[in-house]
């Protein structure tokens, strides 16, 4: 797909020593959501790091939006459109909820409706409650909507999630869920890493399983939800 | 003791505490978003002190001089930054504290080709080198006031500047978390040299209003920077409301030590031994101070990493 906004072509990359991807491809199309899936170990962060910029490139090839994007340090790959929802959240401690939002948002791409601060409390309201907590004193949820709403305030045309749900309470999963089918309508592309793969199926068009570093399988979730031997093989614990 | 007399001296602790702030202000953030180590810090201060001379040379009026020596620190500040300690920020931190060990003796060095190794006087102006009257038979000089409300006015500055600008804000979240803010598309090297700077412009304004009651010379600024990294360890590397409680705490404690540790020791003690005791107790105050504070609270007063 050549035309894809982001798209991966034999990514290496790994720790000091130790090589932990050995072959990373995938694509995602403009207003297209795609997973990233596989068992723990398997370079899913690793990837998204790599993609970030914040991990060095050994091989292969990043472009975003038609631009190669591999060693590019990771603020200009963030000007480029990729916001980053890390895994951990990693919200500021030391800045208000308000303040998370407010210091590293932009336009760069010039978006003609662009996020605001009024459009992420309407989005999260319970974000608005909590707008004068410091990003220490709020629970991990809140945590995670402030993550989502930190990158949507650099208007990305691609967001980059690690970890949407994990460690979180039953209802707070529904919601950010919720949240992530409404960014999907609005038209916004996600690649996105979850261990719900129920969830998944519903919410992404596509995914990407990954198995010792290497891409092994990609599909549709028609394919995929059809497909119990591949599931059994590369995600079953 | 007189009460005019401890006025006097928690007026002068007080002068000497803002000083240390100017000072202290600029380590913290360096140390505390960048994590860098600059022994070099305390070299600003002193060739804010040496160009505030050169420019009076040329200009002959002591505030043409204090408004040319500010930016032409930050241009020193910035020029440093860009040539020497950008390329350390990656090493360890006893790379940079040899490097930026070998840039004092490079610039101490330097003043003395420069401006000679005796030590140099500022004049003070008319308007500034009267004094006025505190209460009855006591006056104070107008310009440690001068330097007391200077001092004030930039701490209450720089605490708006950090809490209610954007790269306020990004300062603060740097002080725990550089890679997401880069992550998020700010050019952090860029935050790095405005932080460093402007933390080396502070310094510079510390060393210009000190110039005229201080003799200036070679080293000047070595002393300093000592007394700034015990005041930003109090405080809380990277805390700027940390370094200003920290500077006022070493300030007076210093200043009313010094005065009156022998008269308070010769309370208790016999005349000698007071005498000999007092001072070298005055001397080691600020640093039990530290002491205690690092054995009650580690990470210093207000902890950045936390919360500033």
């Amino acid at each position: 797909m050549s035309d894809a906004l982001l798209s991966v072509r034999g990514l290496e990359a790994g720790y000091g020593g130790s090589q932990v991807l050995f072959g990373v491809d995938l694509d995602v199309g403009c207003g297209e959501v795609v997973s990233l899936l596989g068992r723990n170990g398997m370079g899913k962060t690793t990837t998204v790091l790599s993609i970030m910029g914040l991990l060095p490139t050994r091989a292969g090839e990043i472009r975003f939006a038609g631009r190669a994007m591999t060693c590019q340090a990771p603020f200009r790959i963030a000007q480029a459109g990729i916001g980053l929802v890390p895994e951990g959240r990693q919200v500021f401690p030391t800045l208000t909820v308000e303040e998370n939002l407010i210091a590293t948002a932009s336009n760069r791409g010039g978006r003609a409706a662009p996020w605001t601060l009024e459009r992420v409390y309407g989005f999260f309201p319970r974000l608005a409650e909590r707008r004068r907590n410091y990003g220490d004193e709020i629970s991990g949820g809140e945590q995670q909507m402030l993550a989502i709403g930190r990158a949507l305030m650099t208007n990305p045309k691609l967001l980059l999630l690690d970890e949407a749900t994990e460690g979180l309470a039953p209802l707070t999963r529904q919601e950010i869920w919720d949240r992530l089918a409404a960014l999907k309508r609005d038209g916004l592309s996600i690649l996105i890493i979850d261990k719900t793969i129920e969830a998944l199926l519903v919410l992404a068009d596509r995914h990407v399983i990954l198995e010792k570093g290497r891409s092994v399988w990609s599909g549709s979730s028609r394919a995929l939800a059809d497909d119990p031997v591949t599931r059994d093989r590369y995600l079953s614990v | 003791m007189p009460t005019s007399l401890v006025l006097v001296q928690l007026f002068n602790g007080l002068q000497f505490g803002v000083l240390l702030f100017l000072v202290a202000a600029g380590l913290t953030l360096v140390f505390g978003v960048m994590d860098f180590i600059n022994l070099a810090h305390g070299v600003q201060y002193m060739l804010g002190a040496y160009l505030a001379v050169a420019f009076y040379r040329l200009t002959g009026s002591f505030f043409a001089a204090a408004a040319l020596a500010l930016p032409a620190s930050l241009l020193f500040g910035l020029a440093l930054e860009v040539v020497v300690l950008r390329h350390l920020y990656v090493r360890d931190h006893l790379s940079q504290v040899l490097a930026t060990f070998g840039v004092i003796l490079f610039l101490n060095e330097g003043v003395k080709i420069v401006w000679g190794a005796a030590p140099l006087n500022l004049a003070l102006p008319e308007l500034l080198s009267g004094s006025v009257p505190l209460m009855e038979g006591l006056r104070y000089p107008v310009y440690r006031f001068v330097i007391i409300g200077v001092g004030l006015s930039v701490a209450g500055g720089l605490y708006l500047f950090v809490n209610h600008t954007r790269i306020g804000m990004l300062v603060r979240a740097g002080a725990s978390n550089t890679a997401m803010i880069s992550a998020l598309g700010v050019d952090i090297k860029r935050l790095f040299t405005i932080v460093f700077g402007f933390g080396a412009m502070l310094a510079g304004l510390a060393g210009v209003m000190v110039a005229p009651i201080l003799s200036v010379e070679p080293g000047m600024g070595d002393q300093v920077l000592i007394l700034a990294f015990v005041v930003i360890v109090i405080g809380g590397i990277g805390s700027i409301r940390g370094a200003f409680v920290a500077a006022l705490l070493v300030g007076v404690i210093d200043t009313l030590g010094r005065s009156f540790m022998t008269d308070a020791l010769r309370l208790v003690l016999p005349a000698s031994p007071a005498r000999m005791i007092g001072p070298a107790l005055a001397s080691m105050g600020i640093y039990l101070l530290m002491a205690a504070v690092l054995a009650l609270r580690p990470a210093g007063l207000f902890p950045a990493k936390g919360r500033a």
